[in-house]
């Protein structure tokens, strides 16, 4: 299967039908699929997406639609770039036949599907075809894409940033399972297609020429998220859980994405600093009954972390090869195993509860409060906490990252015998990384103490510390954007999937293997990272070489 | 003051005495070389002498003063070297990897990276206006950008000394530099090493080379068994009747 995309994908093929053919099939796969989708797909109501009237394409035949679009436009005014051709007509193909299967069983057979599934089916069929016949010159490709006038560059960043805030809310409101991961088929699909235009390309130096623009803008979407919840506090809560993580999975990135240091047992720092924020934050359950102040706690939970941090790193870390991620392994037990034990201390296996909401003076952070005349719930104030948190924790990693201490990291990374050798003490800048690593996890627990209200052992378990280097890895190590990417998809998609949460671990594994092999730098890589695993490949392709997103983008 | 004096440095890999009591001393501004057959202990006395192997015994003292026996001390204390197997950081630029090199002489810490400051910024301004300047010194300077890795064997060897010359040695270890070189890469190499030479800084080197090793050399000692069979001028060395019979007289590497 593998084998197979990937000749569809990037090896030349041998078919090269007359481009006239090809277009001529494209053209037929376009009305097919144009027809399909006015027509119902399924002849019973109550499937999501209302598929069983007649012209009126929504939900998944909306998507299919979209695609069907973009792949006529390839085949009429882009036809040397006939991946994205593949891939769009690859998703729809998918697309409609995830549905057609959903269809079916949820209907009770086949006979509940209608002929435009069908039709739309062989639209797509005829669609793989035509691209993969496509001739291809080989030749490399001219950027298509203009350079904009100042003023449209900014307009631009705007409008991409808007168009990618306004697709994020969709998603989130898109309901049943069915339907979400026929979204998630679509726009696999889709950006691939995008990315094989150069669509992203050009984003990127857009977003690189308009730095500051692209960052307020960024953030600017990311604080007004909570207004557009109207008042409901479900994606809140997972935006305030996902915030925390994506916190903690910068800090990770640090670890093993600048040093290159193999920490298996983060989570347990994170735990750590939750459980600071609980025994002595204003929940005041340790024995001492204290109540220090959340702004101070979040610090000393950093603070408490990094130092345990450096106790288990430094005779640790004077080692070579991999003993690092053996030792944090077992640390992330210990942790687990004596928290479980001084159930005197801890709360033990029931861990401890009721943590009250953090209030300033009378603004209490659970309740809700109203802005500009729209109902926010408490999670939001959580959630631009974490907004604050990630803000500094992004700032201090971007300006360690292009400094001498960065250099120092990466140097480490390569060659830790060479980087002695230019004078670098190892140990010390390994400890450095790995104390910063567990601070910005301890910082980023003492908030998860209270938007979970509680903390036990059971949160800080090995695979949760798999899941943020999973999160890591896949959105790009070494980047700020690729930690929150990563974490965001990691932690907030699975929300969306609940159906399926039986098999999250095995499509988080085979997420991960796809990932490794047709973009082993992640997501959103870093350009060294970028060069690293491509820079061998011909340049001239465009297979997999346009960098996307904002890479870089964020200082 | 001898720049480097090394005495009865020994080094015992479980039963295999990789090095017996070798002695040598290098004057400031000197060039010396040291030969011998493989596996003759060469790598392993520049391992000992900065700190990746530690010696079984032996002292060595540098400007006067014990060599510190951790490689990072060794470099800030003043003593570079290249690796027989190039070690670059292959997936950092040829820029980067000399502004890696300028590390030991700068000093910003975590609090001033962050916080930037005029004294931070003074301080890269110079590591990269150094770092530009050891790469035209070696001629790489219309490379700056690429990937250390993509680079061809001679330019990976250029760069690795401007990268050792980046942490601002007094003495200078080059293990094989001309290893892998065409004859005018070659050529290059011993117009480059006199520069060092020029910019005041000692040389020991290892090599193959014959020519190269007495053509250049103030100074060459000879290893056999890890031993050091005979040191003098290379006029001297070139006759002895021991080396002609021990080295020379094999066919050439
Ligand atoms: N880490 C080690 N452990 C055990 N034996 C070693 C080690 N390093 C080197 N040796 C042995 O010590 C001897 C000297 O090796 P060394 O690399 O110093 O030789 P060399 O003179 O540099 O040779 P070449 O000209 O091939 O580079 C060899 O017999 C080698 O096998
Ligand atoms: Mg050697």
């Amino acid at each position: 299967m593998i084998p197979m995309l990937q000749r569809a994908l990037r090896i030349q093929h041998t078919w090269n039908l007359p481009l006239r053919t090809c277009q001529a099939m494209a053209a037929a796969a376009f009305v097919l699929e144009v027809v399909g989708t006015n027509l119902a797909w399924a002849t019973y109501t109550g499937f999501p997406g209302l598929m069983s009237l007649s012209f009126y394409p929504a939900g998944a035949r909306s998507y299919v639609l979209a695609l069907s679009v973009a792949l006529a436009l390839v085949a009429v005014r882009f036809t040397r770039r006939r991946q994205a051709g593949i891939w769009a007509s690859l998703a729809s193909f998918a697309l409609t036949l995830q549905t057609l299967i959903a269809i079916s069983r949820d209907g009770g057979g086949l006979v509940n599907v209608s002929a435009g599934a069908w039709i739309t089916l062989l639209g797509t069929i005829l669609g793989i075809i035509a691209f993969v016949a496509l001739p291809d010159d080989g030749a490399p490709l001219p950027s298509s894409w203009p350079r904009l006038p100042r003023v449209l560059d900014g307009l631009a960043v705007v409008a991409g940033i808007g168009a990618a805030m306004l697709l994020l809310v969709y998603g989130l409101s898109v309901d049943p399972a069915n339907q979400f991961v026929g979204l998630v088929i679509a726009l696999i699909g889709g950006l691939a297609a995008l990315n094989r235009l150069g669509l992203f390309a050009w984003l990127g130096a857009l977003y690189a020429r308009q730095q500051g623009l692209s960052l307020a803008l960024i953030g600017l979407a990311a604080i007004s998220f909570p207004f557009t919840q109207n008042g409901e506090s479900y994606w809140l809560r997972v935006g305030a859980n996902v915030g925390v993580l994506a916190a903690a999975a910068i800090g990770l990135n640090v670890v093993v994405g600048l040093a290159g240091l193999l920490d298996l047992g983060y989570i347990a720092f994170f735990g750590v600093g939750a459980y600071v924020a609980a025994l002595y934050g204003n929940a005041g359950l340790g024995p001492s009954r204290g109540h220090i102040p959340f702004l101070l706690i979040v610090p000393l939970g950093a603070l408490v972390s990094g130092l345990i941090g450096v106790i288990i790193g430094a005779p640790t870390l004077r080692l070579r090869g991999d003993y690092l991620a053996i030792v944090t392994l077992g640390f992330g037990e210990i942790f687990r195993i004596v928290v479980n034990t001084y159930d005197g201390f801890t709360g033990g296996p029931n861990g401890l509860a009721n943590i009250p909401d953090l209030a300033f003076g009378s603004f209490n952070f659970g309740l809700p409060h109203k802005v500009f005349g729209i109902t926010l719930q408490g999670f939001a104030n959580y959630y631009w906490a974490e907004l604050v948190l990630i803000a500094i924790v992004v700032f201090v990693f971007s300006r360690l990252d292009r400094s001498r201490i960065g250099r120092a990291w990466v140097a480490i990374r390569e060659d830790e015998l060479a980087a002695a050798a230019m004078g670098i003490n190892t140990v010390a800048y390994k400890l450095l990384a790995f104390g910063i690593g567990a601070s910005v996890a301890g910082g980023s627990g003492t908030i998860q103490a209270h938007v979970a209200t509680q903390v036990s052992p059971d949160s800080f378990v090995f695979m949760q510390s798999v899941l943020l280097l999973a999160a890591v890895v896949l959105g790009g190590m070494g980047t700020v954007p690729g930690a929150l990417v990563g974490a965001a998809i990691l932690y907030a998609v699975p929300e969306k999937l609940r159906a399926f949460s039986d098999y999250r671990l095995l499509i988080f594994g085979v997420l991960l293997i796809l990932v490794m092999r047709f973009r082993p730098e992640g997501m959103i890589a870093s350009k060294r990272r970028q060069r690293e695993f491509h820079d061998t490949e011909a340049s001239g392709s465009d297979a997999l070489s346009a960098p996307p997103g904002f890479a870089g983008a964020v200082p | 003051m001898p720049l480097l004096q090394a005495t009865g440095v020994t080094k015992q890999f479980g039963g295999l005495r990789a090095l017996s009591n070798v002695d040598l001393t290098v004057e400031e501004g000197e060039i010396v070389g040291v030969i011998g057959p493989n596996g003759a202990g060469k790598t392993t006395f520049f391992n000992c002498l900065t700190g990746m192997e530690t010696r079984t015994s032996g002292e060595i003292l540098f400007r006067g003063a014990p060599l510190p026996t951790r490689p990072d001390r060794v470099t800030v204390a003043g003593v570079a070297r290249t690796f027989q197997n190039i070690r670059l950081f292959h997936n950092m630029t040829v820029l980067e990897n000399v502004l890696v090199g300028t590390h030991p002489r700068s000093r910003a810490g975590v609090l001033s990276a962050i916080g930037r400051g005029p004294r931070y910024k003074r301080e890269e301004r110079k590591a990269e206006s150094t770092s530009r300047e050891l790469l035209s010194f070696v001629k790489l300077d219309g490379l700056r950008g690429e990937l250390a890795k993509s680079l061809s064997y001679g330019d990976q060897r250029r760069l690795e000394i401007a990268r050792a010359l980046a942490t601002d040695p007094g003495l200078l270890l080059l293990d094989e530099p001309t290893a892998g070189m065409n004859a005018s890469e070659t050529a290059g190499a011993i117009a480059l090493v006199k520069a060092i030479r020029a910019r005041g800084i000692g040389i020991v080197l290892i090599e193959h080379d014959m020519r190269f090793v007495f053509g250049l050399c103030d100074r060459v000692a000879v290893l056999v068994h890890g031993e050091k069979m005979v040191e003098g001028s290379p006029a001297q060395v070139q006759s002895d009747e021991r080396v002609i019979s021990a080295y020379l007289g094999r066919p050439a590497e």
